[in-house]
C-alpha cells in the first residue's frame, strides 16, 4: 500500500516512467485547488499508469470530479503540478491543450450530449473534427460499432432530449472512445443507472482494458463497480489522499476513515 | 404585545450625518464596469484569433446564418412596415401643418433608410437573436457541453462564437435592407389611402438626388450593431454560471446590454458617417 504517493519527475521532463517501470500517463504532484474560501483539493499526489485502472473514491463534495478536471484541462490548479503524457499542462492554450486532449477521452456525470445533435452525431462529433480525412461510410460504421458496443445501435437518430438519464451516459461513453483515447476518465460512470446497466458499463470498461492499453480513471460512488474494474483504489477526504492501493490493502486498512467508508459502501 | 410608548422614547434621533459607506458604491460599481469590459474584451481577442485559425466552421455558419438571418425576417419586415406606417401618418400630418407635402416621399425615404431601419433592425436583432444566442449558450454552458466540446479537443470559440458573431454581422446589413423595403412600402401605401401616388413615382422623388453616401453607409453600420450583439450575446452565453437560474440571467443580460450599445453604437457611428461620408 502507498499513501499519498508522490510522483517521480520533475516539471517539463517528458513522458516520465514510474518507480515499476511502466509508463505514467498522469502524474498529479502537490495539487492545491480552492473556490473561493473553501479548499476542495489539499495538496494530492497520485500517478496512474498505462493500462491501470484507478478508481477515485470520497465523499461527495471531496474533490473528485475537480480532480478529473484538473486532469483534463478543464481547471487549473493554485498550485501543483498536474502532468499528463508527460507534459505539465498548467498555462497551456486551447490549442497547446488539444493534441493531447485527442489521446483523452471524458465522459461528463451527466452525460453532457449536445442537444442539438442526434445520439449518431455526437458520437460522430469528434471524428468529424479530428479525423476529417476518414470516409464517410468508414465514420458511420465506427460511430454504428461504438453504439452496438454500449447497446445503442438502434437509437442512433434520436435526440439526447428523447433518452433517458442511464442511455445518454451510454452514448457519452461512445463519444469518450471515438477517438480509441490512450486515457480515459469517467465521472460517476454508474450513478442513476440500473444495476444490469451498471454490470454492462463495468463490463464494458473490462473489456477495453483487455483490448487497449489503455488508462482508466474513474470516479465513483459504486464500491461494487470500484471493485470489479480498477486495479487501485483511492479513497479522498477533505482534499488529501487517504490510501490509494487494491481493495485488499483498503479492506485490511486501520485507518478510521478507510474502515468507515467500507462499513456503509 | 409592543409597548410603542417606550419604543418612540427610547429611539434614537435620525442622524444626517455622512455614511462613508456610500462611498464605495460608486467605486464597486466603476470596478465592475471594468472587469466586464476587460473579460469581454478579452473574449472578443479570443474570438478575432479562433475567427483566422484553421479549421472554420461552414457548416455551423450557415446554420447561423439561416438562424439570424431567415428567422429573424419576419419579424424585421413586420417592424420595418410597422415604422413605415407610422412615420407615414406622422410626416403627413406635419408636412400638411408647414404646406410641405410635396417633401412627403423624401421624408419618408430618408428617415427609413438613413436611421429608422437600420436602428430598429438592430433593437429586433438585439431583442430575438441576443436572447437566443445567450440561453443556448448559457445553457449548453450549466450543462457541461461547452466543457465536453473543449475536452473534444474543439475550440468553443471557433465552433459557438465565430459562426454566431460571423453570422451576426453579415446578416444584419442584409435585414435592415428588408426592414427599409418593408418600411418604404408600407409608407407609401399608407400614403396612398390618404393621397394617391404611384409607387414609381414615390421612389423617384423620395431618391431624387441622393448620394449613395446617404444610403449605404447607414445601411452598413448594421454590420458593427451585429458585431455587438453576437459578441455580447456569446460573452453573456458561455460565461454564464448557476443552473437555469443563470440561463435566465444571461438571456436577459444579453438583450438588455445589446440593445444599449447597440443605442450607444448607433449615436458615435451617426456621426461618424456624418464626417467620413458627407451627403
Amino acid at each position: 500500500m502507498s499513501t499519498n504517493e508522490t510522483a517521480s519527475g520533475e516539471t517539463g521532463v517528458p513522458s516520465s516512467v514510474a518507480r515499476n517501470g511502466t509508463e505514467a500517463i498522469v502524474e498529479v504532484e502537490g495539487v492545491y485547488k480552492s473556490f473561493g474560501p473553501q479548499r476542495v483539493l489539499n495538496g494530492v499526489n497520485l500517478t496512474v499508469n498505462r493500462g491501470e485502472t484507478m478508481a477515485v473514491l470520497g465523499r461527495s463534495g471531496t474533490g473528485k470530479s475537480v480532480l478529473l478536471r484538473l486532469i483534463v484541462g478543464l481547471q487549473e490548479p493554485d498550485s501543483g503540478s498536474v502532468r499528463v503524457f508527460g507534459q505539465a499542462i498548467a498555462g497551456m492554450t486551447l490549442d497547446q491543450l488539444a493534441p493531447l486532449r485527442t489521446r483523452m477521452g471524458f465522459m461528463f456525470q451527466h452525460a453532457a450530449l449536445y442537444d442539438s445533435l442526434s445520439v449518431a452525431r455526437n458520437v460522430a462529433f469528434p471524428l468529424e473534427h479530428h479525423r476529417s480525412d476518414m470516409a464517410r461510410s468508414e465514420r458511420d460504421d465506427r460511430v454504428q460499432q461504438l453504439l452496438a458496443e454500449v447497446s445503442m445501435e438502434k437509437h442512433g437518430s434520436k435526440m439526447p432530449a428523447d433518452l433517458s438519464g442511464g442511455m445518454q451516459k451510454r452514448v457519452a461513453l461512445a463519444r469518450a472512445l471515438i477517438l480509441e483515447p490512450e486515457l480515459l476518465l469517467l465521472d460517476e460512470p454508474t450513478a442513476g443507472l440500473d444495476p444490469i446497466g451498471s454490470a454492462e458499463i463495468d463490463e464494458l470498461i473490462l473489456s477495453l482494458q483487455k483490448g487497449h492499453h489503455m488508462a482508466f480513471i474513474v470516479v465513483t460512488h459504486d464500491m461494487y463497480s470500484a471493485r470489479t474494474i480498477a486495479d487501485r483504489l483511492t479513497l479522498l477526504d477533505k482534499g488529501n489522499v487517504v490510501i490509494d492501493g487494491s481493495f485488499e490493502e483498503l479492506k485490511n486498512s486501520d485507518i478510521e476513515f478507510v474502515k468507515e467508508f467500507l462499513k456503509h459502501s | 404585545m409592543i409597548d410603542r410608548g417606550v419604543i418612540a422614547s427610547d429611539a434614537e434621533p435620525l442622524r444626517s450625518e455622512w455614511n462613508p459607506a456610500l462611498l464605495a458604491i460608486p467605486g464597486r460599481l466603476v470596478t465592475t464596469l471594468l472587469e466586464w469590459f476587460g473579460d469581454i474584451g478579452e473574449f472578443s481577442w479570443k474570438v478575432a484569433r479562433a475567427g483566422v485559425s484553421r479549421p472554420f466552421e461552414w457548416r455551423e455558419l450557415v446554420r447561423q446564418l439561416d438562424e439570424v438571418g431567415s428567422m429573424s425576417f419576419p419579424l424585421v419586415a413586420l417592424a420595418g412596415s410597422a415604422i413605415g406606417v407610422v412615420l407615414a401618418m406622422e410626416a403627413r400630418s406635419s408636412l400638411t401643418r408647414f404646406g410641405a407635402t410635396s417633401l412627403f416621399p423624401s421624408a419618408i425615404v430618408y428617415s427609413v433608410v438613413q436611421e429608422m431601419g437600420p436602428i430598429i433592425t438592430g433593437l429586433v436583432v438585439s431583442g430575438r437573436v441576443g436572447a437566443g444566442i445567450g440561453a443556448e449558450l448559457a445553457s449548453m454552458k450549466v450543462s457541461e457541453q461547452i466543457d465536453a466540446l473543449e475536452v473534444s479537443a474543439v475550440s468553443p470559440y471557433r465552433f459557438l462564437a465565430v459562426p454566431r458573431v460571423l453570422a451576426c454581422i453579415l446578416m444584419l446589413p442584409l435585414l435592415t435592407v428588408g426592414a427599409d423595403a418593408c418600411g418604404l412600402i408600407m409608407g407609401w401605401f399608407a400614403q396612398s389611402l390618404a393621397e394617391p401616388l404611384s409607387f414609381q413615382r414615390f421612389i423617384e422623388s423620395g431618391f431624387k438626388g441622393a448620394t449613395l453616401n446617404a444610403f449605404l453607409p447607414p445601411t452598413f453600420k448594421t454590420a458593427v450593431f451585429g458585431m455587438i450583439v453576437g459578441l455580447i450575446a456569446c460573452f453573456q452565453g458561455m460565461t454564464t454560471t448557476g443552473g437555469a437560474e443563470g440561463v435566465g440571467r444571461a438571456a436577459t443580460k444579453s438583450v438588455v446590454l445589446a440593445s444599449l450599445f447597440v443605442i450607444l453604437a448607433d449615436v458615435i457611428l451617426v456621426k461618424f458617417i456624418m464626417v467620413v461620408f458627407p451627403t
